[in-house]
Formats: C-alpha cells, structure tokens, sequence
C-alpha cells in the first residue's frame, strides 16, 4: 500500500485497483508503441515560457497609447455618499478624465451568473457607488490618466463629501439596512429530508455546538488585471486579462454594456493564482472598457496588494449552530443546523451559492436519515464575498468533523469508529443525497467510501502512529492528529464542446471554451486528444480563454475543466479520429477495421509498414482535394459532452499537528490526503492540486485571516497582516490517489480533482489540535490562531 | 500603492551626503540606505519624503570593524575594553556568519536568522533598523540591551549617543533631520559572557511579537551583572531591571529564570494593539525571557 503515496517531490503512483494499463474507453486499442499518455505523469505543456521568463500576465501587456486607470474608494465602512469633489484631480496634467457614478448612469449592477433573482437583484453592486458606500473600499469615482503615478496622486485629490451610518461587522447581530426598506437579509437557505423532530425524540443523545469559520479566500500572487481596447476599425470591444469564465462574462459585459456577444471579446493572459476569485465580474472590469470605447484609448487597470486584499472576493466567513440526535450505538439519526453567512456588502456574481452549496454538502459522505438546514444569508458592511477553493466545503466539513468528534467523545467511541459506523456503505450507491445545491440534484454517483479510510489509516500504519503520538505526549509534547472525511463535488455542467482540427503537419489544435487558471489544463486536455486520437501530446496545441474562437465555454471553476472540457474533447477525437479511418481507408484501399493511428500515423494493423501521416489524411480532406470525394472538408469536428449532474469525489484528511503551549504557535508536522479521483489523467497534476490546496488550507486553519474592527476597518490589508503560509509553514504533503470510484457518469470516469487538497484541513488540524492539548473539543473556531489557542489553554489551566 | 514623486540624490562621500541632507531636511529629505523599510513605508504613502539621499555609493560605510572603547560623552563610565564597530552599510547578512569571536559573534548571528528573509537581509542595514526604530526590530533590542553608543553626525558636527537616549517611541529617534547614524558601537563581553536569544513571531521572518535578549557573566558560579532586555512589547526596547535584581548572584536554574521571566512579564506594559490582547504579550515575554535566559546558560 505504501507504494501508492508520494512524499512530496516524487512522481506520485497512484493505486489503481486493475493490472492491466488503463485502456481508454472508445479507442480500439491500447497503442503499443509508446505508451498511452492518459494517466501518465507526462511534463506540463504551459511551462516552457513560464520558466522562461517569457509569460505574459496582465501587466505585461501594454497598448500604444493607452490610459492608466485609479480608482477611488471608499475609506469608511458604511456612509451616505453626499457627493464627490474632482476638480483638483481633474485640473492636474495628464489626468484625461474622473468618473463619477453619474457618468455611468444607465449601467446596470454587475448581474448574477446565473441569471436575474428577484430576492438578490436589489443587493448588487454597482460599478460606482451611488448613495452610499458600504465597505472600506467599495469604488466610488475612476481616474483616467496618461500614467500610473499621476492617476494615483489625482485619486488622493478627489474628495468625498460622507456622512457615517451605522456598521455592522456581525453576521449574526440584529438585521440592519441595506437601503431604504431592504434588510440586511436578502434570503434564506432552507434544505432537508426525513423527520427531525421524531429523530430528536428518539435520540439515546444529542450534541450540540456552536462553530466558526474566518474570513478566508484565495489571494493569487498575481492581482487584479483589466485591459479594455476598442478597436473601432473591426467594431470590437476587446477585455484583456480575462480568467476563469470567459464566455460567461463576455455574455453578461454585452448585456451589461448593450452590445451583440460577437462585437465583445475576452483574452485570458497566463493567469497567476484563480482559486475562484480571479476572473469574475468586477466594477474595474466594466469601467476599462466603458472607458475604452468613451475616451477612445486602451485603458489599463492593474490592481495593487492593497486593492487585492480590500476588494477581490473573500470567503468562508459562517457561524454553524448545529446539533444531532445519535442512537445508542452511534449511528447519526439526524442532524440539524442553522447558520449565519457572511455575505459582506454587496450580493456578487455567485449570489447566494456558496451558503446554498455549504447547506447541500454538509451531510457529507454520511447515511444521516434525517437533516434539515436554515442558513442566513446576510450582509454586512465588509468586503463582499463569493467562492474561494472548495466553497462551502471547507466550511462545512470543519462543522460536520467537528461535529463527529464531539458525539465520538461524548459516546465514548473511537471517532473512526464512530465514522465507520455512519459512512455511506459502497453497494449503496448511487446514494441520492435527498436536496438539492446550486440546481443540481445531489446524487453521489459512486464510491467506497469505508474503504478509503481503510486505505488511509493503512497507508499510515494508524496504530503505529497513534502509539508514537502517545509516547511523545507521555514525553510531555503536545502533539496530536486528527482525520476528517469528505465528499466533494466536481464537474458541474450541463454541457461543454470543443473543435479539435488536424492540420496538414498533423498538428492538432484543440479549441475549447474552457480557461487555464494554471492548474495544467493545456496538458491534461492534450493527453485525453492524444490518447484518443492516437498523437503525441506534444502536438496538442490547446486553446483557451478566447471568446473569438468558439462561441461557448464553461471556463475553469467548480472543478469543471477535466470532468466537462476533457470529456467533450474525448468526444470530439473520436470523431476526428473516425473521420481520419474514413479518409485513410479510402487512400490506403483498404478496410477501416484494420487500421489504427499511432503516433500521429495511420497505419495497418499488424503492418510495420510506414503508414500514412495524419497530416496527408487532412491534406485530402482539404476543400479543394479531389480525393475527398463527398466528405466533409477539413480533418476536424467538434464534440460535446453533456452531463445529468455532477460527479463526486471523496477523500479523507489527517493532520498531525505539534503545539507549543508557552507561544500557542500550532505546527504541522505531518499531512495525508487520501482521495478518490475516479481516474487520474495525470497523477503528478492531481498531487500538485492537492499540495497545493493543503497549503491554502493550513493557512486557513492557522494563520490566514480578514478581520475587521468594529468600525468596519479592514485590518489585513497587506501581507504582512494577511498571512499567507509559506513554504516553512508546510509539511510535506503525503498523497495517495486512489481510482476506486469511477465516475459513471463520463467517458472517462474522471472526477475532479482541485479542490480536493484544502476541502478536509481545517478540520483535520482542528481535530490533531485537541488530541495535541487533550482538551476534546476545544477547537471551535478557524483559523486557530496564538492567541485563540493560548486562550483555550488558559481556560483549561485556570 | 506607488510612492510620490521625489528627488533622487546619490552622493559618493560622507560630507557631500551630510551637505544634501542638510539643504533637504527642510523637505522632509531622507536618508535612503537598505530602503526594506522606507520604500514599503512610501509605496502605501504613510511617508512622503521630497527627496531621498542614497548613501549605497558612499565607499567605507560597510565598516566592519574593532577599537578600543573610547570613554568620551556620552559615556564617560565606558569600562575600558573593546568595541564593535558597525558602519551604516553594513547588512543584516554581514552577521550570517560571526563578525568577531566570542559570545557577542555568535549571538549577533544568532539574531541575524531572525531577521526578515534572506533577500531583505542581503539589502536592509543594522543602522537602518536603528533609525527606523521598529518597536520589534532585532537589533534595537540588541542596541539597547547591550547598552550601544550610536555615532550621529551632520554638517554641525559629530555627536554620540547611549542607547537609551536614542529611542524615544514607536519609530522614533533622536536622529535629527539632518543628522546620519554613522555607525554603532558595542562593547565585546568577556570571553565567559553567557548570552540568549529567543522571539516569537507567527512565521518565520515576521516581526517578532516579542522577544528577549539576555546577557550575564558567572563568577564563581553564580550570575553576575545580567541584562534582561525586551523588545516587541512596548513602545522600544526596553530592560527589565525586575528581572534583573532577581537573576544577580543566583545560581542559575530553571526556578530562577522562571522567576525573572514572571518578573519580566509583570513589568512590562504592552501596546494596545488589534487582536493582540496585554495577557497575551505578557505570557509570550515570559517564555521569552524564560528561554532566552536557558539558551543563554546551556
Ligand atoms: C517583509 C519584511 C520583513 C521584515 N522583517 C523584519 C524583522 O523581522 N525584524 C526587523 O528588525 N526588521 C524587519 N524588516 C525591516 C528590515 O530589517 C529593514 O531592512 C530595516 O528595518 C531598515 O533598514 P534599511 O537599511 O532597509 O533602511 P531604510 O529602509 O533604507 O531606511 C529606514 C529608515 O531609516 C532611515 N535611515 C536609514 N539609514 C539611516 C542612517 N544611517 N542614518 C539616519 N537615518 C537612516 C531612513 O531615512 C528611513 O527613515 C522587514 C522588512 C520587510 C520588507
């Protein structure tokens, strides 16, 4: 079994249940010459420039001519905006013009992705504050000037005439005012199945507790970046350094600005961290280009740390009060939350998903015959919020593992046990989950959920580990582990396609609607054409992030971009690839059942002969070669993928954590992820995620977080305050990828695989963190900082 | 988060540096040496200096070197010996490696590896540091502790300063505006000195919430003239003379550093500071000093 993990560095195995190579479903063999690329740990196609030094991020791009772009925000948490002063600035040199939100007047809000809400369209954000600002930065006037320097000194020279209201930093303090006759609770989140209320009155025990998770989100070493340019000669409006959901918002920025989607495009540049906040709708983007075509000049906006950690989405900020009602033996008969999200001050463009998203998954990987949830949806006056890696799972797996430790600890049961004893059993799937999230109807497609855990305390010689933690603690360390199990989510559809065209050199190029926010997409949908249509990877060109290529696409969030883009592009090479035989088979004068294509050749089945190349298959199907007979032109076609719901992942996360309990400072020693991906495309990319987003997650348990006074005052602004972990804050990262479960629902039986490294963290070190101070329990609130913890160790000892 | 527009002056002597800096004091004119704190300070705009006088081309400001102590002002009670000399350009990684044998070497490297992360310790300076009188900076607490002389000097003249004198509040100096910190002087201890060093802070390379440096000799076996310093806590570095009547003529042992670190603990009085509650610097002063005062008898 050890052989299955990888220590960080070392090309990962991964456990594969079956011998045999993994064949692909649909080609008519395995080829044999060079082995297949799907599910090798092939090298990334995107980082020769990157290495090189020759990337090109958002401020690398430059247009002649082009305008620089400040904004002026706001700097109180909550006031009426009475008026805005900008004849200083605007007598400056080189300031060309300052907007107001009366020069943008008949823009609308930044609408919901996924489409008008009554309850939330009167909480979104404008693209300039109009009556009133409500958070410490909320952009309330732009500057337009001919040079970076002069657009910052003219935005400190507009002056805004506020006069103060009430604050509200407390998601679950009494409702205030969003607007005249509009609370600060646009909606409320209400999901379950069974009878609660008979659970309860069963129950041999209930256990209740209250818990919390901080302000946490993803914060991509490369900001903010919005390039407008109007090029007047095409009629097009471009958006350059567009990320994550292109099409979408190319779709939602033609309405927003009146235009047809064919005369609006959007350019993804290299992308440097997403992680789902990069790469939405925000005001900066709509104003360049609103600038771009008013003032006639590209107009760039670079955002700075300062701007990032203010005013790029955060996340993660829920008070859970929960309980459940447990039988004698430690079955779970119900559990029952209620919870307070976060929202900040405005509605954005994910709505209320990830409290819907949070309330859908909390259950977890469990039988739970009973469950019922109530989440608030609130706004407050900070930073508004929306997805951050695994939203609403990172939540709501510290709430439900913190949960299962506490009925462990209260039952006298071992919490493994404990978990054992109510996880999913596999000949139970597909196990419908009874609610439904984000319009999805929650049915977790497969899984052998009780062996994962096997495999994990297995992998970690469990009673080995256990007997080392007690002999150090007997030593007088305070050190501890703690598991957590999950299911995540991934592949979200309904429906994605690509085109894929050979050209007469044989190249391939994929076009496909998806994006690259640098997690190896380019590579990953390279292998899955390659391996299907029989070609080295290395000739996959993949296009992405380009609304001027193809006309939809799903982007990359919500673990999307394998499950959907790479099963469309599975499709469409088994057609390219038919077409080829076709084409090949009329050349060659023989029968299309004994051929096949290796290596970019089609060539005779047990035949050593050359072949021929796949290029002169597409230089006879071009339009103008006779040999194409009736065939359509062009060695290309697309293919779609659609998906009934979405596929399920699952794994499991243990912590070993060390504390010092003079400083408070909690250390992770150790980290085990063991996760099902259903197939892994490529192992090494999956390991990478899944390090990753441990790393994100050991700084959401411990060191990363958005507090604000009372006043609404944002106190992590920099990232001297944020804190970020760094490489000294992260153990190696123990991997094991298992392929179980896979997915029934896609050729491929891939599953997603991004968020699958932060999903479990915080609830893990919470876990290793009492077992470390023996106080069970004691964790209730993330991220556990010195002073938390000194705070819980003071409890105990006075 | 780009600085206002300033003048750059980049003289290549000491009395030509000392001649702008003069003429631009006036116009909030700064010294710029490693810049690791300035420019971060000027990009979010908290200062806005008119002009930056870079000494880096200023040839023997990286003066590394021993003299005799002399007992001039302001300490005419300096025990004869030697002193440590540290100029204006010299780095936080000069100290990587010891820069003088003995206790104070190996301690100064010691401290060093607290300081920031390697690439702001190639660039940023020890006299920076003191002149930007971080209330959490290593080597303020190393200056005030071991009781340093610092060397100010402007077209007016040449002045020199204790320790003491010099700190005067969060970031705050008896620099003049038109006076440079030429360099700092540190007595050597005697060869048997025992110092410790300990700090906390949430990462590796982050300032420090607190921190403790502590010295003493042992005469027949007991702990003699100790120095308790912190720093982190309050306002500057300071020394805790609580602590210190308590450690002097005791034989060193866990129940005693405990019972200085208490002291240390109660004496202080911390800054107000978001999310850091007194109770809280208190505890991290007592382990502080605590281990401070063990790493400095092992
Ligand atoms: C991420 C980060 C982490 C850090 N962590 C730490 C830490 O843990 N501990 C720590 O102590 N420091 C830390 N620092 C600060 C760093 O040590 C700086 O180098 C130091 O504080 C200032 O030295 P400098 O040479 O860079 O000074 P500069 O930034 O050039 O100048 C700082 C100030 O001192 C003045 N000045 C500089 N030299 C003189 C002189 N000779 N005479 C008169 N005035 C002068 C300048 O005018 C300016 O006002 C950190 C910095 C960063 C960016």
């Amino acid at each position: 079994m050890s052989a299955a993990i990888a220590a960080a560095g070392e090309t990962p195995v991964v456990d594969r249940p079956t011998e045999a190579p993994v064949a692909v479903p649909g080609t008519t063999a395995p080829h044999n010459d060079r082995p297949d690329p799907f599910g090798q740990s092939v090298t990334r196609l995107e980082d020769l420039p990157l290495v090189r030094g020759q990337g090109r991020f958002a401020a690398d791009l430059s247009f002649p001519h082009q305008l620089h772009m400040r904004m002026v925000r706001s700097p109180v948490a909550h006031a009426r905006l009475l008026g805005v002063d900008a004849s200083e600035a605007l007598a400056m040199r080189g300031v060309v013009a300052v907007w107001t939100a009366q020069d943008v007047v008949g823009i609308p809000c930044i609408p919901l992705r996924e489409g008008p809400s009554v309850e939330l369209d009167p909480y979104l954000q404008p693209i300039l504050a109009r009556d009133r600002v409500r958070y410490v930065g909320d952009p309330v006037a732009a500057v337009f000037a001919t040079d970076p320097f002069i657009a910052e000194d003219a935005a400190e020279r507009v002056s805004l005439d506020l006069e103060s209201l009430p604050v509200l930093t407390d998601a679950t303090a009494a409702l205030g005012e969003f607007a005249p006759g509009l609370p600060t609770q646009p909606t409320t989140i209400r999901k379950g199945y069974g009878d609660i209320e008979a659970a309860f009155a069963k129950a041999a025990c209930t256990v209740e507790l209250e818990l919390a998770t901080g302000r946490h989100s993803g914060v991509p070493l490369e900001t903010r970046g919005a390039i407008g340019r109007y090029d007047a000669a095409r009629d097009v409006l471009e958006l350059h350094g567009a990320a994550k959901v292109p099409h979408r918002n190319r779709d939602a920025l033609a309405r927003m600005l009146g235009r047809s989607p064919h005369a609006i495009h959007l350019f993804e540049l290299h992308v440097g961290g997403g992680f789902g906040v990069r790469g939405e709708i925000y005001p900066e983007d709509v104003l360049v280009l609103l600038a771009a075509m008013r003032l006639e000049r590209p107009v760039k906006w670079i955002e700075d740390r300062y701007e990032a950690l203010m005013t790029t989405n955060q996340s993660r900020e829920q008070v859970h009060r929960v309980r459940a009602a447990v039988a004698a033996d430690g079955f779970v008969l119900a559990m029952d939350d209620e919870f307070f999200h976060d929202q900040g001050a405005y509605v954005r463009t994910h709505g209320d998903r990830v409290a819907d998203m949070t309330a859908g998954i909390l259950p977890g990987g469990y039988v739970l015959p009973a469950y019922r949830v109530t989440g608030h949806y609130r706004l407050t006056n900070k930073t508004p919020a929306a997805t951050y890696r695994a939203p609403g799972r990172f939540e709501s797996s510290f709430v439900r593992e913190r949960l299962f430790d506490a009925i462990a600890q209260r039952m006298g049961i071992d919490p493994i046990e404990l978990r054992r004893r109510n996880l999913i059993r596999p000949e139970q799937m597909p196990f419908p989950r009874g609610i439904e999230t984000i319009e999805d109807n929650i049915v977790f497609d497969s899984g052998d959920y009780p062996l994962l855990l096997q495999k994990t305390l297995d992998a970690l010689d469990w009673p080995r580990l256990q007997a080392d933690l007690q002999a150090r603690r007997a030593q007088g360390e305070a050190v501890g582990v703690g598991l957590a199990c999950f299911v995540e989510k991934s592949g979200l559809g309904p429906a994605d396609g690509v085109r894929i065209t050979v050209d007469f050199t044989g190249a391939v190029e994929v076009v496909t609607g998806g994006a690259s926010v640098g997690q190896g997409f380019e590579t990953v949908v390279a292998q899955i054409c390659a391996s299907t249509l029989g070609v080295d990877y290395r000739r996959v060109r993949v296009v992405h992030g380009r609304t001027d290529r193809i006309q939809y696409g799903v982007g990359a969030h919500a673990g999307r971009a394998t499950v959907m883009t790479g099963s469309a592009t599975h499709n469409a090479a088994l057609r390219v690839r038919a077409k080829a035989l076709d084409m090949a088979a009329s050349m060659l004068g023989c029968a299309i059942e004994g051929l096949d294509i290796v290596d970019g050749r089609v060539i005779r089945r047990g035949d050593s002969g050359p072949g021929l190349a796949l290029g002169d298959v597409a230089s006879a199907l071009a339009p103008t070669a006779r040999a194409r007979g009736e065939r359509e032109p062009g060695l290309t076609a697309e293919g779609w993928y659609e998906t009934p719901s979405m596929t399920y992942p699952y794994g499991v996360h243990v912590a070993v954590v060390r504390v010092d309990r003079d400083t408070g400072a909690a250390r992770v020693e150790r980290f085990f992820v063991g996760y099902d991906v259903g197939r892994a495309v490529n192992p090494m990319l999956v390991e990478g995620q899944i390090v990753g987003g441990v790393a994100q997650g050991i700084g959401g348990a411990l060191l990363e977080e958005f507090a604000y006074d009372e006043n609404g005052e944002p106190l992590a602004v920099t990232l001297a305050d944020y804190l970020l972990p760094t490489l000294d804050d992260i153990p190696p990262v123990e991997v094991m990828i298992t392929e179980d479960a896979p997915s029934p629902l896609n050729p491929l039986g891939i599953k997603g695989a991004g968020e699958a490294g932060i999903n479990g963290v915080g609830a893990a070190i919470a876990a290793a963190i009492d077992d470390a101070i023996g106080q069970p329990g004691a964790v209730t609130r993330l991220p556990v900082t010195p002073v938390r913890l000194k705070a819980l160790l003071r409890q105990r000892a006075g | 988060m780009r600085s206002v527009a300033f003048q750059y002056h980049a003289p290549r002597s000491l009395d030509e540096a000392l001649a702008i800096l003069a003429e631009v004091a006036p116009e909030d004119g700064r010294i710029i040496a490693g810049g690791q704190s300035l420019v971060p300070t000027m990009a979010f705009r908290f200062v806005r200096p008119g002009h930056l006088v870079d000494i880096n081309r200023i040839a023997g400001l990286d003066r590394l070197s021993e003299q005799p102590v002399v007992a001039s002002v302001p300490a005419p009670d300096a025990a004869p010996g030697t002193e440590l000399v540290i100029g204006a350009l010299v780095r936080h990684a000069a100290f990587h490696r010891p820069v003088v044998a003995g206790p104070l070497g190996r301690l100064l490297t010691e401290v060093a590896g607290h300081i920031a992360h390697y690439p702001i310790r190639m660039r940023g300076t020890f006299c920076g540091s003191l002149a930007h009188a971080d209330p959490a900076s290593e080597w303020c607490l190393v200056a005030s502790t071991l009781d340093a002389r610092l060397v100010l000097r402007s077209v007016r003249g040449e002045r020199i300063v204790r320790a003491d004198d010099f700190f005067t509040g969060v970031m705050s100096t008896a620099i003049e505006p038109d006076e440079m910190l030429v360099e700092a002087r540190i007595t050597l201890p005697s060869a048997g000195a025992r110092m410790g060093f300990d700090e906390f802070s949430r990462r590796r390379g982050d300032f420090a919430l607190a921190m403790a440096l502590v010295s003493f000799d042992l005469v027949d076996g007991r702990i003699h003239s100790p120095r308790v310093g912190v720093s982190g806590v309050e306002d500057r570095p300071c020394r805790i003379a609580q602590a210190e009547a308590l450690l002097e003529g005791c034989v060193p042992a866990i129940d005693v550093f405990q019972a200085a670190a208490r002291a240390a603990a109660a004496a202080v009085d911390p800054l107000e500071q978001p999310q850091l509650p007194a109770i809280y610097r208190r505890e991290l002063v007592e382990s502080s000093v605590r281990r401070a005062l063990e790493r400095a008898w092992v």
